[in-house]
């Protein structure tokens, strides 16, 4: 073990430089923060990740986003196993009636100020599988959503991009 | 008792299903086959419903050898069936959830409990075309003792994971029980299948697992391809284990280190992160997903190699060669961690055989089977690999599986990559008037994908997805008894059984 550490030391790290987050995301967050009142989180963000019925592929490329490469905890942003812990819940998949109260309940949960990202094409308008007798549709049906990251599933640099935004506005 | 074949004889064979028979019995013959199950003498594949012109249940078995596969058909007018369960335990759930979703009735099952249906649709029975009163609060099997106190977990749980409820009871802070209820991931997908042309059908099952979308795609090509009597080119067969095989190497990759980071080893997590990501990113550069998502479709592949990607395949090649040594070597050496690891979250080798324990979880427990060997399907025969199996069934075992088969998927790429036969990509496929029904066995990283299908008139008639995981997460409630509550994670991320492919 002590081998491996002192390589890694040696090598230099792997994380990439961050991308810029979009105008896009930017705009959608700023009309966002002018429905409510809240206060200056300094910058830090603590997630928690919610999988209200995804197919699993957004969750891989979330779980990328704390590997060496994206290196999330570097921008002050860290997944949290409670809501209550949360300032933020990170939502996939077209949400299914089966996760419809789960949803519900873990967002009453999280105390505020609070803000709900959708990730994933389904988490915006149950995607392919809208329709079914088994899923109620897009995130938004069930909680107020502040940013949709599309994708199928989207990129760790999509996802940082938006999660980017997010802390640029929720500091303000 | 008769036995498989014998069975498969005394009916008369569908003649358009394809490319193993589909053999309609009676309820005899059907109860027969319960019996051969229950003896130890065919393994159970799948067992599904219909409904539509008329109700009937399909059965799916592997014969003594594992080199038979064959469908059992029953109709069901009065919309009941004698189960399987009630002889063979590993079919409970699978008739469980048949109960639920179609309202056919398995006459003898022990435990008729709903399964995928928690009572949030706002019908009974949504396949089945029937109403019915709504289903009573679910009780979850009693336990008696001193001393012992529940634990909920989930469906919101751990940290970046799918849903799914665990009831543990516990005497302190062994595990007495754990009882899983599972479904919330669960999408309909057999409804949407129903009806659906042929390039929606294979959109849904690239994302019925998202972890495993190559290995579900070429399931479902595959069904398309038998019903249809096609033949993808060599080209197309060998561009398709590439892919499966670069699936399987990140998807292993990422487990151990993810497993290792459940026993709180966060280096072993990092570095393994590091290979995964590597493999993802020569995927986008190669076949334009990280994940390869909707690059298999019936007929062939999307995409095709230039001679930049198979540079690109080599360099990554021998980056996890150079690196993975390494961290074998560090899983090896801590002994901190092999003190987590081993002799942790035991799966019998006895009920691995009786569930017929699909992928890195039977082999761990002595179950040598890999659907790539037996039935088999190409490229595979034309290549030169082991597949390596274990009797210790604990945690460090399935570790050691992977580390194994991590070692085989290389060497199947570097061969795939020496050996690519020229020519084109796809067949051709006339959808217009496309019928027949089709089965397709794949195994993805964690085990053998069933797909099996009906077409007609260019239109997906049914389409039914079974996933390894049902043969997978019933024992991993068997390998957590007598364990502590601590090492839940661990063993749950050895088995790392799909949400989303089991609940569909």
């Amino acid at each position: 073990m002590r081998r491996t550490l002192f390589e890694s030391l040696s090598r230099g790290p792997l994380t990439e430089t961050a991308p810029r987050p979009q105008d896009t995301d930017i705009a959608e967050l700023a009309v966002a923060v002018e429905r409510s009142a809240r206060r200056r989180l300094g910058r830090s963000l603590a997630i928690r990740q919610v999988d209200a019925g995804s197919c699993n592929g957004c969750e891989l490329e979330i779980h990328a986003l704390t590997n060496a490469f994206y290196d999330l905890e570097r921008f002050g942003l860290r997944f949290v196993a409670s809501p209550r812990h949360a300032d933020v819940l990170l939502v996939t998949g077209p949400v299914t009636k089966n996760m419809r109260e789960a949803l519900e309940r873990t967002y009453r949960a999280t105390p505020d100020p609070k803000w709900v990202v959708a990730v994933g094409d389904c988490a915006r308008d149950g995607g392919l599988f809208a329709g079914s007798y088994a899923v109620v549709g897009g995130v938004s049906e069930v909680v107020p959503v502040d940013l949709h990251i599309p994708g199928c599933p989207p990129s760790p640099n999509h996802l940082l991009q938006g999660l980017l935004a997010l802390l640029e506005i929720s500091g303000k | 008792m008769p036995s498989l074949e014998t069975i498969v004889a005394q009916g008369r064979a569908v003649e358009t299903h394809r490319p193993w028979p589909r053999v309609p019995v009676s309820p005899e013959l059907w109860t027969a086959a319960a019996g051969e199950l229950a003896e130890g003498r065919a393994t159970l594949l799948g067992l599904w419903g219909e409904a539509g012109t008329s109700y009937a249940v399909h059965m799916a078995l592997l014969g003594e050898g594992n080199r038979d596969i064959a469908v059992l058909s029953l109709a069901c007018p009065e919309l009941e069936f004698p189960s399987i369960g009630g002889r063979h335990a590993p079919a409970i759930r699978l008739e469980r959830a048949l109960h639920s979703l179609y309202g056919l009735r398995p006459i003898g099952i022990p435990d008729l409990r709903p399964w995928l249906d928690l009572g949030f649709w706002d019908m009974q029975f949504p396949l089945g075309g029937r109403s019915a009163p709504a289903p009573q609060p679910y009780a979850f099997l009693p336990v008696e003792g001193e001393n012992l106190h529940q634990i909920p977990v989930g469906p919101v749980h751990a940290g970046i994971i799918e849903p799914g409820h665990f009831r543990f009871t516990a005497s302190g802070e062994t595990v007495a029980r754990l009882e899983e209820r599972l479904g919330y991931a669960h999408k309909g997908i057999e409804s949407l299948m129903a009806g659906a042309p042929l390039e929606r059908g294979a959109r849904l099952a690239a994302r019925t697992s998202g972890d495993s979308t190559v290995a579900y795609g070429i399931a479902f090509a595959r069904a398309i391809e038998a019903a249809l009597n096609i033949d993808p080119p060599p080209r197309a067969h060998y561009l398709r284990a590439l892919m499966a095989e670069l699936e399987r190497l990140a998807n292993h990759l990422g487990d151990i280190g993810a497993i290792c980071n459940d026993a709180s080893f966060a280096l072993m997590h990092a570095y393994c992160g590091v290979l995964r990501e590597l493999i993802l990113r020569a995927s986008q550069s190669c076949f334009g997903h990280r994940l390869m998502m909707d690059r298999v479709i019936p007929g062939g592949v999307t995409t095709d190699l230039s001679s930049g990607d198979v540079t690109t395949l080599r360099n990554l090649l021998r980056q996890i060669k150079d690196r993975f040594p390494l961290l074998i070597e560090l899983y090896d050496n801590t002994a901190s961690l092999q003190d987590r690891t081993a002799a942790t979250g035991i799966l019998d080798a006895v009920i691995a055989r009786r569930f017929g324990a699909a992928g890195f979880v039977g082999r761990a427990s002595g179950r040598d089977f890999d659907a790539r060997k037996t039935p088999g399907y190409p490229p595979y025969p034309g290549l030169d690999f082991r597949v390596p199996v274990l009797t210790a069934g604990d945690v460090n075992a399935r570790i050691w599986i992977r580390i194994r088969e991590v070692e085989q998927s290389l060497a199947l790429v570097e061969q795939i990559v020496e050996q690519l036969p020229q020519g084109p990509i796809t067949a051709p496929i006339e959808t217009a008037e496309a019928s027949g029904e089709g089965l397709g066995l794949v195994e993805s990283f964690r085990g053998d994908v069933l797909v099996s299908l009906r077409l007609a008139a260019g239109r997906i008639v049914r389409c039914h997805l079974r996933d390894p995981s049902w043969f997978q997460w019933p024992l991993l409630e068997a390998a957590i008894e007598g364990n502590i509550v601590a090492d839940f994670p661990l063993c749950n991320k050895s088995f790392n059984c799909s949400y989303s492919g089991h609940d569909a």
